[in-house]
């Protein structure tokens, strides 16, 4: 048992392969900085995902070869990107129109904390001395049809990052709807985290005792 | 006969005053209008209050701008980037201020401000610390937060071309901003690589139409922020 919990269950990229299969063909999808970038990288055989980055950009595609890029062609986190043919860039009201107004299918993001009752805090960690950002993260919350939130079960110091209530300051109230870590997949539901699927060789308890709320074992109609 | 084109940067930002409410266009280095912004910084206009998604990286442009003390309050939704160190240090010792916007409020901010709409209630922030202290209602079952458009006594802005009239489009994703801000300064400045007669941009495709920009000047070769933060420039 030394292993750390975020050396347990599937790897970053298994873990962004596992949410990949969940998003169906066709959707227009905004991934969050870090661990939800790398979904990309997996889309199924046979199904095609419309990028958006809130910058002003739907259709992004994959970074730029090396000097082919250009400086005013990037994504929300201020890397250069590329458009794939059909893309169309707008300004910031139009692309938080489509945020807000509820245009966008799925939003991938990171999180700090997720509350039970889908409360989200991924934006501070509320430190006095830290200068406060918060970017496109409360809108995208606010109004995107779906919020799957993909991260570690736990922080470094094995702390769960599934909680009974946030700690952090919040980003939106009860919006998660699905949590994909390194040991399970976890509804959010009215009563509370519903367990989906544990990772390979993960077992309830071993998620259970990780898990900073009460987490509900799978269902018998599920597999 | 309609001509807002001006013969340089300098003569642009002439009349900005102290005390001045400017919008900078710019999503980070992408549609930064880097020659206005030292153009400012050469004219002296101080105690500024400053509204762009950041606060710049490096030591030019916007962060040059914040470094010559010329910014006593920003409005913006996301003051920490990689190479950002000159407004953390101010923000800090108290002598920038800061308000802090989600972006998404921010770009409507703007274009209510620019469209006679004084506010506006949305879902973001509902909830959140940046919610707190705001007028809140309850429509169709969901709340909302208040919030105020926003105007500004200068707007700069980077194109890629514009006409005489002031007609612009935009690179990329640097339009960003730009169209918002053109509409919500009471002067609109573009600086563009091109200024060509009107007629020759086909109206259909023109996305900030003239009426919004008071004054165009040709920058044939803007500089690139990032360029001149690995060549460790530091302006002036």
């Amino acid at each position: 048992m030394t292993n750390s919990p975020q050396q347990v269950g599937r790897t970053r990229d298994e873990m962004a392969i596992r949410l990949a299969q969940d998003i169906p063909d066709g959707s227009y999808v905004n991934l969050g900085i870090g661990i939800p970038e790398l979904i990309a990288k997996y889309v199924p055989e046979g199904r095609e995902f419309i990028y958006h980055t809130e910058n002003g950009l739907l259709g992004m595609g994959p970074s730029p070869e090396s000097g082919l890029g250009d400086p005013e062609l990037i994504n929300a986190g201020k890397r250069q990107v590329t458009a794939i043919p059909g893309a169309a860039y707008f300004h910031h009201a139009d692309s938080f129109a489509m945020i807000r107004g509820g245009h966008l299918d799925l939003c991938v993001l990171g999180a700090l904390q997720v509350s039970s009752g889908g409360d989200l805090a991924n934006w501070s960690t509320g430190a006095p001395d830290a200068i406060p950002a918060v970017g496109g993260a409360m809108d995208l919350v606010a109004g995107v049809k779906s919020i799957y939130v993909i991260t570690q079960h736990c922080t470094k110091n094995g702390e769960p990052k599934l909680v009974q209530a946030c700690t952090f300051p919040l980003t939106g109230c009860g919006i998660v709807n699905r949590i994909y870590t390194n040991l399970a997949v976890i509804e959010v539901t009215a009563e509370g985290f519903q367990l989906i699927e544990l990772s390979p060789g993960i077992d309830f308890e071993y998620v259970a005792e990780r898990t900073g709320a009460p987490l509900l074992p799978l269902k018998d109609n599920t597999k | 006969m309609i001509n807002k084109q001006l013969a340089n940067a300098e003569e642009a930002v002439a009349d900005v005053f102290d005390g001045a409410t400017i919008m900078i266009s710019g999503f980070g280095e992408a549609g930064s209008p880097i020659e206005l912004i030292h153009a400012l910084i050469d004219h002296g206009a101080t105690n500024l209050t400053v509204i762009n998604n950041n606060t710049g990286s490096g030591e030019v442009g916007l962060a040059a701008l914040i470094k010559a003390k010329r910014v006593s309050k920003m409005i913006c939704s996301y003051p920490r980037t990689a190479n950002s160190t000159v407004f953390p240090k101010l923000y800090r010792s108290g002598e920038t201020e800061l308000e802090l916007v989600p972006q998404g409020t921010l770009a409507e901010r703007i274009r209510a401000g620019g469209s006679g709409i004084p506010a506006f209630y949305t879902p973001t922030s509902v909830g959140t610390p940046l919610g707190e202290g705001k007028e809140h209602r309850t429509i169709n079952g969901r709340e909302f937060v208040l919030e105020y458009g926003l105007t500004a006594d200068f707007s700069l802005i980077k194109g890629r071309l514009a006409d005489t009239h002031g007609n612009v489009l935009y690179n990329k994703t640097a339009r960003n901003f730009g169209p918002l801000m053109a509409m919500a300064g009471n002067v609109s400045v573009i600086q563009a690589e091109h200024i060509v007669t009107p007629g020759e941009i086909d109206p259909e495709v023109i996305i900030t139409p003239g009426i919004f920009v008071n004054r165009v000047v040709e920058i044939q070769k803007p500089a690139v922020e990032s360029e001149l933060i690995a060549a460790g420039v530091s302006y002036p």
